[in-house]
């Protein structure tokens, strides 16, 4: 693998990080690195009950704690207006603060503005909030009864949020009744949370031109801007959103939080800059979580294994406020991926959401918008299958895959998959890991009585969001956007509507740059997150940033390149139909011998322009034609132990295409990364809530996340299929293995248990859970 | 309360709140805002500085207090001058890091292990960094950064310290 990236030679080299040298050396720069003259901290006061009525707030002893300026209420921000907002996609709206009664623990009740830190902490301790318990609901089948309503602020008098379905119902159910063979399965996927290793915080302040300077963890500034704008009455000009470097993402710096409401709605009122930072226990209890998604998986087959029919139906438990962070027409995100990588005739998939008084959220964690839960359920789905028939595993799946030849492939449920040969990519999975030896090795371990599992996942994503047609968020199209300045040396600086948190857009727009211009991408700065600069885009999450401002970008290069011809045919003194690009040059068609490359185009475009317009920038908005459909195969091998519950997971294999890759290295490294959220998800990683609604795992010595000593070793491969409708046809990768990888450990454990009989368990797989369900199954065996 | 702590080779003297944590200290009475605070429960090491030439230790579990009269050496003290330290050089070579905020602490905890176990195998690696949380990199490209940085520090002419 190159790691060299020259002028010219830029796309599929695994060059270093550009932005590595300021994070080395400590030289990142967070939002809680920012401090301004004057500024005052922030802190909230949040509420113990679940579901309690207000009775009465006092502030007197807060006021009184050294150090504290000023302290606000709900009914402070009712009264200005701001006392709710509206949640991304649209259809809901959220308290600020809590206004007449808490619907979830820690919702946030009061904000207290302080000298420091301290004493923010210690005014939010001392303001006296009286609480009527109200009675609870935890989970979403109970609110399904609507004994208790949870949201009489609402016009409609019911718990449930909404229904959404997709497919043809009766001719699901018809393909399902005649069908010879069928598996039916709940399955759950549980309740996380993302937990960025920076918590979400701000700093808010208006300058002496009386502009708001907000400095955010944001992973979509622009659309923070146009929010605040239409909530605040800010006129948009007067909003200036910067997104400085952000420690992590994965959907949790999506939302509009209370916390940023108040730091601004402070920091006019006092006329000083406040700094919000929350706490992790604030961001676990509080802050965009995701999944919490009950799933009835059905699926209908022949007797040789041919798929007829499938049907999910999921009850989702969105929390306290429908804050799902969603395009406006997928109130149930991009769910209708779960035919996944098989040609079914017919499906139908259908969702009902409910409040609960638990937190809000739904957020796209490290996933495009519920792919995760539809991959998770298929694929979970299909091994059910392969046992309830006596198939092998990839052979059910071989049997069922969409064809290569069958690109572009309309599915069941309306998408267009765009392109891939999953059959090539199952078979350099199974031989690069030996599958039949290791289902040799299993066999004599079975007889042994020992347990081993192996565990496939061969998904389908689809990501990039997206077409105008189809996606929007509170109205905005989800294009993206890049534009690109060349200097007169060659140099140039590209900025673009997303926003990396750690995906290493420094180097690899620079690359997409490099490779299309001639350039060296050494010489190319990348500049994103600050809305007064950046071209306006919908930032990054969902997989997005590579095939919508990527493609932006490489679009952007282009026009630059089209205007450089211009300026080559002046410089090779001939017609512009006469020259061409070729080699990373401009040449006179035909005689290799007279070149002249981008940089000196560059420098005449500033100082020997002719009749051509001086210059040399360009930018491009990007629709997206389609979305872009990664896809993988996943094999986990475990051994499970068979006294103690344990889980070992002995090898795990991702071959993942993701189209034309940019820069190798970083997607291995997003590789490494998804699947270690994967494992994590798997096993470790859950937000409970007690029927009380006390939520049981605030900090991380109770809300695991795996250490280097968990996590297995990865090993990784690549199959391409170049996405035919992006300029580059690349696909994007980030949440390919968080998305691929829960049921591939899940499928290895259950293929582990199957001797004794177990045909699911839950997510997270502990060893607790293991061990009872080996215990049950030798009771039943009795 | 006064303190006296030697930060990188710096003393700052400085009167702080007897309950000031070292983290806080560093980033806001000495402007060092390299090390970096994930947690509320020591959980995630963001936060680990070396202390004594030696010893990593988690700067949100310790006061200010508790630094006086002490050497500590941060993410900012690592490089000598335009030189990266080894393990600087191995993170970025290995691509041992995404979104940077878990790297300082990683890094000086990988300090310590070296300074304990100049060899250290990818187990020993794997366990001595099991105080630290990256939610990125899934670990693999953090052992290979550590192992180059061994490699290099333990020639004979060592850039290492």
């Amino acid at each position: 693998m190159s790691t060299q990236a020259t002028a010219g030679h830029a796309l599929g080299v695994a060059m270093k990080r550009k932005e590595d040298p300021r994070f080395i050396q400590g030289k990142g720069h967070y939002v809680d690195d920012l401090t301004f003259p004057g500024m005052l901290y922030l802190a909230l006061v949040r509420s113990p009950y679940p579901h309690a009525e207000i009775k009465n707030i006092d502030i007197a002893e807060a006021m009184k704690v050294p150090g504290v300026k000023a302290v606000i209420t709900g009914k402070d921000l009712d009264a200005a207006g701001l006392g709710w907002l509206p949640t991304f996609h649209g259809f809901d709206k959220q308290m600020v603060l809590a206004i007449g009664k808490v619907l979830f623990q820690y919702q946030e009740v009061a904000a207290v503005f302080a000298e420091s830190r301290e004493a923010a902490a210690d005014g939010a301790e001392a303001v006296q909030v009286d609480y009527a318990p109200l009675p609870v609901v935890a989970d979403p089948f109970t609110s399904k009864t609507d004994k208790v309503l949870l949201r009489p602020d609402r016009e409609q008098k019911t718990n449930h949020i909404f229904h959404w379905e997709v497919g043809d119902k009766d001719a699901t159910a018809r393909a399902l009744a005649s069908s010879p063979r069928r598996i039916k399965q709940r399955l759950w996927f549980q309740r996380c949370h993302p937990a960025p290793l920076e918590p979400c915080g701000c700093v808010a302040y208006f300058d002496t031109m009386g502009r708001l300077q907000f400095h955010v963890t944001s992973q979509a500034p622009h659309v923070y801007r146009t929010a605040l704008a239409l909530v605040t009455g800010i006129p948009e000009d007067k909003i200036h959103v910067i997104s400085p470097d952000i420690g992590g993402g994965f959907g949790n710096k999506v939302p509009v939080y209370p916390g940023y409401v108040c730091a601004i709605v402070g920091a006019l009122k006092i006329g000083r800059p406040v700094k919000w930072i929350e706490t992790r226990t604030e961001n676990l209890t509080s802050t965009g979580f995701a999944r919490d998604y009950h799933m009835d998986v059905e699926i209908g087959a022949t007797d040789d294994g041919r798929v007829t029919a499938l049907h999910v139906a999921t009850t989702a438990d969105h929390g306290a406020f429908d804050a799902a962070a969603d395009p406006s027409k997928y109130p149930a995100g991009i769910f209708g991926i779960v035919t996944g990588s098989y040609a079914f005739p017919v499906a139908h998939a259908e969702v009902d959401a409910y409040f609960t008084n638990k937190a809000p959220g739904g957020i796209a964690y490290r996933c495009s918008f519920r792919v995760t839960e539809a991959s998770y359920a298929i694929e979970r789905g299909m091994d059910i299958l392969a046992d309830e028939l006596g198939l092998d595993a990839a052979e059910l799946r071989r049997k069922n895959f969409i064809k290569k030849e069958q690109f572009p492939y309309p599915s069941a449920l309306g998408f267009t998959y765009d392109s891939g040969d999953y059959h090539r990519t199952l078979d350099t999975a199974l031989e690069k890991i030996g599958y039949r030896q290791l289902l040799k090795e299993q066999a004599e371990k079975r007889a042994r009585g020992e347990l081993m599992g192996i565990g496939l996942s061969t998904f389908t994503e689809v990501v990039g969001a997206g077409p105008s047609k189809h996606f929007d968020i509170l109205g905005i199209k989800m294009f993206d956007s890049a534009e690109i300045r060349i200097h007169p040396t060659g140099a140039g600086i590209v900025r673009a509507g997303t926003k990396s948190q750690g995906q290493g857009h420094e180097t690899t727009w620079a690359q997409i740059v490099a490779e299309e211009l001639g350039l060296d991408p050494q010489t190319i700065m990348v500049e994103e997150g600050d809305t007064d600069t950046a071209p306006y885009g919908l930032g990054t999450y969902a997989s997005r940033s590579t095939p919508t401002a990527g493609a932006a970008i490489a679009m952007a290069a282009r026009r630059i390149r089209e205007k450089a011809r211009k300026i080559a045919a002046h410089l090779l003194e001939v017609g512009e139909t006469d020259v061409e690009w070729k080699d990373y040059k401009f040449q006179v068609k035909g005689v290799p011998s007279k070149t002249v490359t981008m940089k000196e185009v560059a420098f005449a475009a500033y100082t020997n322009m002719a009749q051509n317009e001086p210059g040399l920038e360009a930018t491009f908005y990007y629709d997206p034609p389609n979305m872009t459909y990664p896809n993988g195969t996943y094999v986990a091998v475990v051994d499970v132990d068979r006294e103690t519950g344990e889980v070992k997971v002995r090898r795990f294999l991702a071959v993942d295409d993701c189209g034309t890759i940019i820069n190798p290295m970083v997607v291995e490294g997003q590789i490494h990364g998804g699947l270690t959220e994967g494992f994590a998800i798997a096993f470790m990683q859950e937000i409970q809530y007690d029927a009380d609604g006390n939520n049981l795992n605030t900090n991380f010595t109770d809300y695991l996340l795996p250490t280097s000593l968990e996590t297995p070793h990865w090993e990784t491969d690549k199959t391409t299929t170049p996405s035919p409708h992006h300029p580059i046809g690349a696909k994007g990768v980030g949440e390919s293995p968080n998305v691929g990888s829960p049921a591939a450990f899940v499928n290895a454990v259950i293929d582990a248990l199957s001797p004794l009989g177990v045909r699911h368990i839950d997510m997270p797989i502990t060893r607790d859970k293991v061990w009872r369900a080996i215990l049950d199954a030798e009771a039943r065996k009795k | 309360m006064k303190v006296k702590v030697t930060v990188n080779g710096i003393v700052y003297a400085r009167d702080v709140q007897p309950r000031t944590l070292l983290a806080y200290f560093l980033r806001e009475d000495c402007g060092l805002t390299g090390t970096h605070v994930g947690c509320d429960t020591s959980s995630c090491g963001c936060c680990v500085v070396v202390m004594d030439g030696g010893r990593a230790v988690k700067s949100c579990t310790m006061f200010a207090v508790q630094a006086d009269g002490h050497e500590i050496l941060t993410v900012e003290g690592l490089a000598s001058g335009a030189a990266l330290h080894p393990l600087q050089q191995g993170f970025w070579d290995q691509h041992g890091l995404q979104c940077g905020y878990c790297t300082p602490g990683m890094m000086l905890a990988s300090y310590a292990l070296l300074k304990q176990n100049p060899k250290p195998s990818e187990a020993d690696i794997r366990e001595g960094l099991a105080g630290n949380l990256c939610r990125c990199t899934g670990y693999q490209n953090i052992v290979k950064a550590v192992q180059q940085a061994a490699d290099k520090m333990r020639e004979p002419v060592s850039a290492g310290r």
